[in-house]
Order: structure tokens, then sequence, then C-alpha cells
């Protein structure tokens, strides 16, 4: 049965994915169609309000020094809210303001789609701050994500010096996706009984006489976007694990599709661009095939248990029930956890701290990738950067220039390449050391040993791959870990998709090179393989020690 | 495009670009920030008024006794069927857990801690029957479900206490055995709150 579940889900993705890239390539290529009927009453009126006259194509650095100013305008708006929220309407529960350090991670968190939290929602934010900050940021980040991609796309596969219009594919990716979607998802959570209230902590005499105050508030709203827009961000402290966010397994199921099904399509919405369906089959069974792996070894891994419990004595033959919770069981937690952090989203439906070392790898290990599907957008960016990596090195190897969809690639692509490929480990790794020559760091760490080394490890990787998943036993709400992951995801966000625009505004101006017979295909089976190949030796090179010194080391340990 | 970005015309259009952020950045904090989740609040109240404000459980009184979702703490009652560890005791305002590493000797610790407690209160069911879901800590230490097997093996514990035979108290845990979505999704799980409620109607009755 276990198997069963997790075959349907994979199956509905397959079936969602392909029509859903297919709708946004129309949203995005801005040729007319249908959807403009639908949903031009309500842009008509937005792009009045916010002054847009004239939707004209921006060069890449426009359209990456508006995507910025945006960002910076939202950060900014969000940055004084948290901070004045106390006095703000909506705080039935008297939530007082947020600390600086705090507010400060907090806001770029939100801003990067990243959602790591290091406060709790019980306690840390007002219900007016869950809504016009948290939810709202979870909106717009995404479609800040989702704007750049298709940018990125637009400018891979056609000529001229712009990538379109940043202010139109942000308004659009929010009335023609995102606003509708999470709409319709969030009244089905409800009906699958996740609250949506304004009313205060509740207060009931349980059946045993004890008094028992329970959170609740509007979470059907926020945990729709949450997933819809890879965030992650949870209501409340243990985010999806939460009975109130994630009630029963057809919720659980849901929010899988839901976080799953964008970025899945994001492939599909590229071949439309480049006018090749053979180019998005390469792209998405690269992915898929890398998360079958994951999956296999999460499931696995989590079935087979904690050796330390299943010598104990008692019936552990469920599996590592740790940290779990009993409606979701093993296939619903392995599941969602290979998921969340594929799709870098980063709810948790599990505590991952928990998890086995080897299943704890697999989220680790996929954030470190970051490109087996990858969250709003940007795993669609590391995919094809590595794509073109790949053609690259098969480039040198035959000693031929190497051309990606009819442009040759020069060393003016490689150096931006190399400097977004580069920068993902570099802010991982060189932080993580810093911290543990730190005592400011060191201290944080509450599970001794090398599972010590991996909470540290996975919270930076969880901050530059812009997930937002923890292994939560650490501390982390100090102004050391607050300021040092908020510059590691912001880094982590801005770096990468400003090196990618410059890569795709480069390739936008150049001349087209003709098909020959000698032209190195990048559509077939061997070229997914030969991208699987770079993505896993790239990412080896630069992780396995630092693996064996955590997860690999402590899996020995307890074998 | 080259007749946007035009040299004269730079300076002008990086402030058009910083006025339309500012605008866009406000009206989307009132559109995606409160009118949506508003206009979400006020359907679901309207259509879904149960599952919005919490699912919460009445007794057959018309009494809340708590929100079918959420967990209770009976572990202080021999007499009635207790859920999963919880670090937090289910104190509902927060939510978590200890987070303990599987290589942590905590948890090792509370482990042996929680199967000497079996041993004492539960001679009759020895340790190799304990089933591991009901002495480990949910992720969320709110978890309102105990598997089948839990439920059984706390049987002739409670019957020992209440007085009711363990053949009642085994149908009742059958009847409350909820049985996995639509035959294939999720688990079986058994609600610890609706089946004590049911537990103690019974009594009464």
């Amino acid at each position: 049965m276990d198997i069963l579940q997790i075959v349907i889900v994979i199956g509905l993705l397959v079936l969602i994915a392909r029509p859903l890239g297919h709708y946004m390539h129309r949203v995005f290529s801005n040729e007319p169609s249908r959807t403009d009927r639908l949903f031009g009453w309500c842009e008509k009126p937005i792009f009045a309000l916010i002054g847009l006259k004239q939707r004209t194509g921006m060069s890449w650095k426009r359209y990456a020094c508006s995507f910025l100013v945006t960002n910076f305008v939202l950060v900014a708006l969000g940055y004084i809210l948290l901070r004045l929220q106390s006095g703000l309407p909506l705080n039935p529960n008297g939530i007082p303001n947020m600390e600086t350090t705090l507010a400060l991670n907090t806001i770029i968190s939100f801003m990067t789609n990243t959602n790591l939290q290091h406060y709790s929602g019980e306690s840390g934010l007002t219900y007016f701050t869950q809504m016009a900050v948290i939810t709202m940021m979870m909106f717009t980040s995404a479609a800040s994500g989702f704007s750049v991609a298709a940018a990125f796309v637009r400018g891979i596969t056609s000529k001229g010096n712009t990538l379109g219009n940043f202010f139109e594919d942000f308004v659009k990716a929010h009335t023609r996706i995102f606003l509708p979607l999470a709409t319709i998802v969030t009244l089905v959570l409800v009906a699958l009984q996740v609250p949506q209230t304004l009313d205060p902590t509740l207060t009931v005499t349980t059946l045993q006489g004890a008094t028992q105050q329970i959170a609740i508030g509007p979470v059907a709203s926020l945990e729709s976007i949450k997933h819809l827009g890879t965030n992650g961000g949870g209501f409340f402290g243990v985010n999806s694990a939460h009975p109130f966010e994630n009630p029963n397994a057809m919720t659980n199921i849901i929010q899988i599709l839901s976080m799953w099904s964008l970025p899945a399509a994001l492939p599909f919405m590229y071949g439309r661009f480049a006018k090749s369906g053979k180019q998005a089959w390469v792209i998405f069974s690269a992915m898929m095939l890398l998360f079958l792996v994951f999956l296999t070894v999460a499931y696995t891994a989590e079935r087979s248990g904690n050796p330390l419990l299943n010598d104990i004595g008692i019936d552990a033959s469920q599996g590592s029930m740790e940290g779990k919770e009993v409606r979701f069981g093993i296939a619903g937690s392995a599941l969602f956890t290979t998921v969340t952090t594929a799709a870098t989203t980063g709810s948790v439906n599990n505590m991952h701290d928990t998890l086995t070392p080897l299943g704890g790898m697999v989220p680790l290990v996929e954030m470190m990738l970051n490109v087996v599907f990858g969250g709003k957008g940007v795993g669609l960016m590391n995919m094809l950067i590595y794509a073109i990596l790949a053609v690259f090195i098969c480039g040198l190897m035959v000693g031929r220039t190497p051309e990606f969809l009819g442009r040759k690639i020069e060393p003016r692509e490689m150096k931006l390449i190399a400097i977004a490929i580069l920068a993902h480990p570099f802010i991982i790794l060189a932080p993580t050391a810093l911290t543990f020559v730190s005592d400011l760091g060191m201290g944080s760490i509450s599970n001794s040993g090398f599972h010590g080394i991996t909470q540290v490890l996975y919270e930076y990787v969880s901050a530059a791959a812009n997930n937002g998943s923890g292994f939560e036993g650490l501390a982390d709400n100090t102004p050391f870990w607050n300021i040092s992951t908020g510059l590691v995801m912001f880094f982590g966000r801005y770096i990468s998709i400003i090196a990618m625009l410059a890569v795709a505004g480069s390739l936008a101006r150049k001349q087209w090179v003709p098909e020959t017979i000698g032209t190195f295909r990048t559509d077939n089976a061997l070229f997914t393989f030969l991208l699987i190949g770079t993505v896993v030796l790239i990412g080896a090179l630069t992780f396995l020690p630092v693996l064996a010194l955590g997860p690999i080391a402590e899996y020995l340990t307890i074998r | 495009m080259s007749t946007t970005v035009q040299e004269g015309t730079e300076g002008r259009s990086r402030a058009e670009v910083v006025w339309i952020a500012l605008r866009a950045g406000v009206l989307f904090i009132v559109l995606c920030g409160l009118v949506y989740p508003l206009v979400s609040t006020g359907l679901a109240q309207l259509v879904f008024p149960h599952q919005a404000n919490g699912s919460l459980l009445k007794d057959s009184d018309g009494r809340i006794v708590g929100s079918e979702l959420i967990g209770q703490s009976f572990s202080a009652d021999p007499g009635a069927f207790h859920g999963r560890v919880s670090s937090i005791d289910y104190m509902a305002e927060a939510s978590g857990s200890n987070n303990f590493a599987p290589s942590n000797p905590d948890l090792i610790a509370r482990m042996e801690a929680s199967i000497a407690d079996w041993q004492a209160n539960n001679p009759d069911i020895p340790v190799s029957e304990l089933p591991i879901a009901l002495i480990t800590n949910s992720g969320s230490g709110l978890d309102p479900h105990i598997t089948p097997q839990s439920a059984f093996v706390q049987i002739p514990r409670i019957s020992k206490v209440t007085g009711i035979p363990e053949v009642e108290l085994a149908s009742l845990v059958n009847e409350h055995t909820e049985k996995r979505e639509w035959g294939i999704f999720g688990e079986t799980r058994v609600n610890v709150l609706k089946l004590n409620l049911a537990m103690i109607e019974k009594q009464r009755a």
C-alpha cells in the first residue's frame, strides 16, 4: 500500500505537469490568447494603478534592476510592519514587536522564497503580519522567481535584445497563476478541516478536566500559497506536521502536488518556448530520475528504522516513527520530505532532525544539487545552466565550439555560469567552517557528535538553496544565526539569478548557428544521462567530503 | 526595444522603475496580504464554518471537549487510552518536539524510561509487543492519533482499572479505527480523544 500511494501521486504529477507547463507558456509568451479575455479585466486596472503605461521589453540589466528594486521595496515595507506589529490591527493574542536581527532574517527569508523561520508562528507573529507580510511575500517572491525564469527562458530561446517586461510578468504570475490557484486550494483545504478564522487562540476544558489553549488563525489561506509558491514557511512552528496545517492524508497529497506541479511544469513551458517537446522531456526526465533515486533512499532508510531503537526490544517494525505523525506514516513522510527539498519548498510534515542518517542525507543532498525540480523557476534555470555546462564539457572533449539551442557558448557565458555554480558551495561551506571555530555558532548545536555537524551544515545548505527547512533542534534564533543565514539566503538568491539573467541577455544577442550533421544533439536520452552525470559530478566534487563528516559518519557509528 | 533605453531617457526611466516598484509593492501588500486572506476567511466561514473554526468536538451534553484534530494528554490516567509521547505535553498554544537525532543518547534514555514505565503498568503485555509509534515523540507534539496496535496493547490495563470487559474495549477500538482514505492513502489510525470520549460515554450510559 505504501508503494501504491507513492506511485499514484507521482503518476498524478506526470499527468498535471505537461498541460500546466503549456498553460504557463501561454501566460508568459505574451501572445494574444483566450486567457487574455479571462484575466484582462483585472489586469488592466492593476497596470493602471502601478503606473505601467507601456509594457515594452527590457534589456537583461533593466529586467534585473526592476526585479531587485521591487524586492527591495517589499523588504523595506515588510520590515517596518514586522517591527510595528504589536500596535497594528488583528493582534488578538497580544504579540510584541519582532526583534531587529530576527525581523531582518525573517524578511530576507521570505523575500528570497527561503522561508527559514527562526521565530515560531504561534508566538512571534500577529494575524496581521501573518497575512500582510508572510502570506503576501509568499505570493510576491514566488511571482518574482517565476518572472525571472520566464525571462531566462526567453533569453536562451529567442533572438533580440530584450527578455520581456518584468512588471508585466510579475502581475501576470499573480493574476493568472498564483491568486486563482491559491483561492481554489484554500477552499479545498478548509473543506478538509484546515482552519481559517480570525478568532484568537481557543481555550477548551479537556476530557481530563485540564485547560488546553489551542493556537488557531487564518491558516488555510497561508497553507495554499505556502506550497503553490514553493515557500514552505509554516503558520505554526512545526509547519505541516501540525494537525491544523495538514490534518489528513488527503491534505498531505494536495500539499505535495501543490508544491511539486509548478516546478515540474516549468520544463514543459521551456519546451514550448524552445519549440521542442523533446528538450522538455530531456530536462524533466533528468529531474525525475534523480528524484526517484532520492525517494528510494529516503523511504528505505526510514522504513528500516533507527538501528539503536530496533535493538531496544520493542516492536519497531513500523520504522523510524520519532518525529513523524501517525496519519502520514513512513510513506507519506518520506514522500513529503523528498518533494519539499526537491522543489525547494522547505515545509516539513515530519522533523528532519529526527530522520535516520541516510534518510536525513536525502534532503541535504537535494538542496546541495538544487536542480531536482527546484522551486519557483530557479530549479529550471539551474538545470539549464548545468545543460550548458554539459554541452561545454562535451564540446571540449570532441574539440568543437560548444553550442546550445543554436547559439555558440563562449568565454563570457562560461565565466558567468562558473560564478552561478560556484557561489552555491562557497556560501555553504565557508560559513559552516566558520561556525565550527566560533563559540557563538557551536553553542546552538543540540545533538552532539557527527549529527551536530549535519545540523550546522543543513542550516546553511537550506539557506543557500532558498529551501527553508531545518534540522530544527538547532537553537537558531540568536543574532549570530539570524545575521549569518540572512546573508547566505541573500547571496544564494541574488548572485545566481543575476548571473543567469546576464547569461540569458548575452545568449539572446548572439547570431544563430545553423544546425548541421555535426551539431551535438541536446534532445535525446544520451544527453539526459550526460546532464545527470554533470550534476552528480559537480555535486560530488564539492560536497562529498563534508557529507562524509556528517551524515555518513553518523550512519557508520550507529549501524 | 532600443527605443525605450536610449541614452537620454536612461535617468528618467530609472526613476520610473523605482516609482512603479513602489506602487506595485503597496498594491500587492493590499491585494495578496489583505484582500486575498480576508476574502478566503469570509468564504471559508460561510461555506465550511465547522472546519474553518478548528473542527471542535462536543460530548453528548453539547460541551466542547477540544478539537478532534489536536491531541490531549491522558498519560496521568491509567484508565484512559494514552496518546504518543509529547515533549510539550499536548500544550497546543505552541507545537514541537525535542528533535532528538537518531544517535542522541537522550533519545535512548527516554525510550528506556518509557519501556520501564510500560513494564510497571502493563504486566500483561510483553515489551516485544509494544509498538514503536506509542513511545516515540510525534513531530508536532500534538498528534491526535495512535496506530490500532498501540490501542489494542493498552486494553488489558484499561480493563483492569475501569472494569470494562476486554472484548467491549476491543470492539470500541475497532469502531473507532479510521481506515486509509479511499482505501489507499495515509495509514489506519485511532483518534485517541474520540476513543476516550466514547469510552467515557459508554461508562456513563
